[in-house]
């Protein structure tokens, strides 16, 4: 039963563009932007602060197109959802799968296995191109923290499609969920994590949580309560409930 | 076999399903009639286990659609042509769909072909028309070859050739001994369709009885009567003999007269004997465009309240006879029969629907033009004629 559904899912998430335009969107932006910054910081390099110069983390600097390219991510997410609602298509699934559960964790499974792959192919190409524009400046997998600040690169944007998943299923309009997840992350969760006021509770967010797993070199006086993994357990926190808020609304709502 | 049992669904304080029992049973296409608005596809939705009943129960088979073994091996269904993914193909629509509940891709091809969607299988379906759209939707039904069909408007946006096609698609399926239940507003197609219908109107059951049982208890049948045009004095003489005969006589438009409450021959004989020579005398049976139509005046939600032509009425100088209705033009109630004359002789047997409540003097011989649908034509008054339901 499982395997049919999950077949199902793959049919459906191949045979539509916007998966291969939003996963190629979010490869491209990524490695390009993390290219771009660590071609730039080589050149800048003897500009810094020695502060910065202490505290500089090559293999954070190949992930700097990761902001960015989340959001293409985050639009998969939110597609592969939303596209069941805003074509109606969520009936004919429904009534062939009369088991709601059953059927969102298989289609969060087959879009999540899909973005967990594209994530990791970009987290190591991100990498591997940033190290080498970076030059002498740059690390190796290697280095101590750097594989795990890799691999955590590509569990990261799993986990952002995953979140985006969860949202979209208990929203079910692709333009809400998306007004209000794209906004979120590229601006209010960055702002709520810097301003000082409101840091305690920023860094708690999904994604700033999250995103702590990329780094291997920790900035003086950095006082983050977790650690790489403890953040990325915060971000899965964050996913789960997505997840079963959204399964808890389509169980009860009508379809 | 679809057995619904006091369902009841109820949105906010709008009650779009009130009380709904029935059965679907197996063998027969049964029609489910109802306006816009009436309940016909929540109904759908409920059987189909996609939206919880507020009370109430309906099963398939015995078992609610969600507690179905492998549900879409039993059951198929259309419920809007139009919710595919437009990125998609036909094929690639239908064969996720196949996988959900395990059927080989082959059934897939061969579905596609039932349809006659072969040649577009490969297309994405976001060019395809309306009716493309349609045997898509119906492909999609197919697919699980199920015991059991449900059909949300499958004739919609079909050209002649493809009604004609679902028409027999439909009567095939139920000679196979399948349940087959087709939600549709046009009466027209159910008549030719439907073996039994289920009619609803504000959530509420109006009917449930065979196509046959529907016509002969909601429409009464007429005779069409044509006197020589060339002499007037014949009709208004033959109109004062037949009224006196206990025939209800209602001049038509072109100059006809509908008369009910006599069988045929008796009318032929009256003339006769009355001297007046007829060019035509015919039977005619209420359609069930007719019936239907009576039967949901009252419980139809959408309707234009405006009077379409209030504005080109000129106001009636006083005295003067309001003009005649004309047939099917903002006057819903033009088709209905007019009452039997209790207040006369014996009527026929055959009309015996006892609704006269016109308190009107059963005399047309006295204002031939002034008949008692007459009133529907009121520009003041754009509601249907109350005396004549």
């Amino acid at each position: 039963m499982t395997t049919q559904i999950i077949r199902s899912e793959w049919t459906k998430i191949r045979s539509v563009a916007s998966t291969v335009w939003t996963l190629s969107l979010a490869l491209v932006v990524t490695v390009a932007l993390g290219m771009l910054v660590s071609a730039l910081t080589r050149h800048g390099f003897e500009n810094m602060r020695e502060q910065d110069r202490l505290s500089f983390d090559p293999t954070y600097i190949s992930f700097a197109g990761m902001g960015l390219g989340q959001l293409a991510m985050i639009v998969f997410g939110v597609l592969v959802v939303t596209n069941e609602y805003s074509t109606g298509m969520i009936r004919t699934s429904l009534a062939a799968v009369p088991q709601r559960g059953v059927f969102l964790a298989s289609k969060v499974a087959v879009a999540t296995a899909l973005a967990l792959v594209v994530g990791m192919v970009t987290s190591f190409l991100a990498f591997f191109l940033g190290q080498a524009l970076l030059g002498s400046l740059g690390t190796s997998l290697g280095e101590e923290g750097v594989l795990r600040a890799v691999i955590g690169g590509g569990l990261y944007m799993a986990l952002i499609a995953m979140f985006s998943m969860g949202i979209a299923a208990m929203l079910r309009s692709p333009m809400l969920s998306l007004g209000i997840l794209m906004p979120f992350f590229f601006l209010i969760s960055g702002i709520l994590g810097a301003v000082p006021a409101t840091k305690k509770f920023g860094q708690f967010l999904p994604d700033q949580a999250g995103s702590r797993i990329m780094q291997v070199v920790i900035p003086a006086g950095d006082d983050t309560p977790y650690g790489p993994w403890g953040g990325l357990g915060i971000m899965a926190l964050w996913v789960i409930a997505a997840l079963a808020g959204g399964y808890l609304l389509l169980r009860k709502r009508d379809a | 076999m679809i057995e619904a049992v006091g369902l009841t669904k109820r949105y906010g304080d709008k009650l779009a399903v009130d009380n709904l029992s029935f059965q679907v049973r197996p063998g027969a296409v049964t029609g489910f009639l109802g306006p816009n608005g009436s309940g016909k596809s929540t109904t759908m939705r409920m059987i189909l286990g996609l939206d919880n009943p507020t009370a109430g129960t309906v099963t398939i088979c015995g078992r609610p659609y969600r507690e179905l073994p492998n549900a879409p091996r039993q059951v198929g269904a259309l419920l809007d042509a139009k919710a595919v993914h437009g990125g998609r193909s036909a094929r690639n629509h239908l064969l996720c769909l196949a996988q959900l509940s395990g059927i080989p891709a082959r059934r897939v091809d061969e579905v596609l072909g039932v349809v006659g969607l072969h040649d577009v299988a490969k297309k994405r379906s976001r060019g395809f028309s309306l009716g493309m759209g349609q045997r898509l939707g119906i492909a999609a039904a197919l697919l699980g070859d199920p015991q059991v069909l449900l059909f949300d408007e499958p004739v919609n946006g079909l050209d002649p050739e493809g009604i004609l096609w679902v028409r027999n698609l439909m009567k095939s399926l139920a000679a196979e001994g399948r349940t087959v239940f087709v939600s549709s507003h046009l009466m027209s197609e159910m008549a030719l369709t439907a073996d039994h219908l289920i009619v609803i109107g504000r959530g509420r059951l109006l009917a449930d009885m065979s196509v046959k049982d529907f016509i002969a208890a909601n429409s009464a049948g007429f005779a069409r009567v044509r006197t020589p045009d060339t002499e007037p004095q014949q009709r208004e003489k033959l109109t004062s003999v037949l009224t006196e005969a206990g025939a209800h006589v209602l001049p038509e438009q072109d100059g006809a007269l509908r008369v009910t409450g006599l069988p045929l021959p008796r009318i032929s004989d009256l003339a006769h004997e009355a001297g007046v020579r007829l060019w035509e005398l015919s039977p005619h049976q209420a359609s069930l465009e007719e019936a239907y139509m009576r039967m949901t005046q009252e419980a139809v939600d959408y309707r234009s309240t405006a009077d379409q032509k209030a504005g080109l009425m000129q106001p009636l100088p006083p005295g003067a006879e309001p003009p005649l209705p004309v047939p099917g033009q903002g006057q819903p109630g033009w088709y209905v029969p007019p009452p039997p004359q209790r207040d006369e002789r014996a009527s026929a047997p055959d009309t015996a629907q006892s609704s006269g409540t016109s308190g009107r003097p059963a005399a047309p011989a006295e204002q031939p033009s002034a008949p008692v649908a007459a009133s529907a034509a009121d520009p003041a008054d754009s509601a249907p004629s109350e005396d004549a339901r």
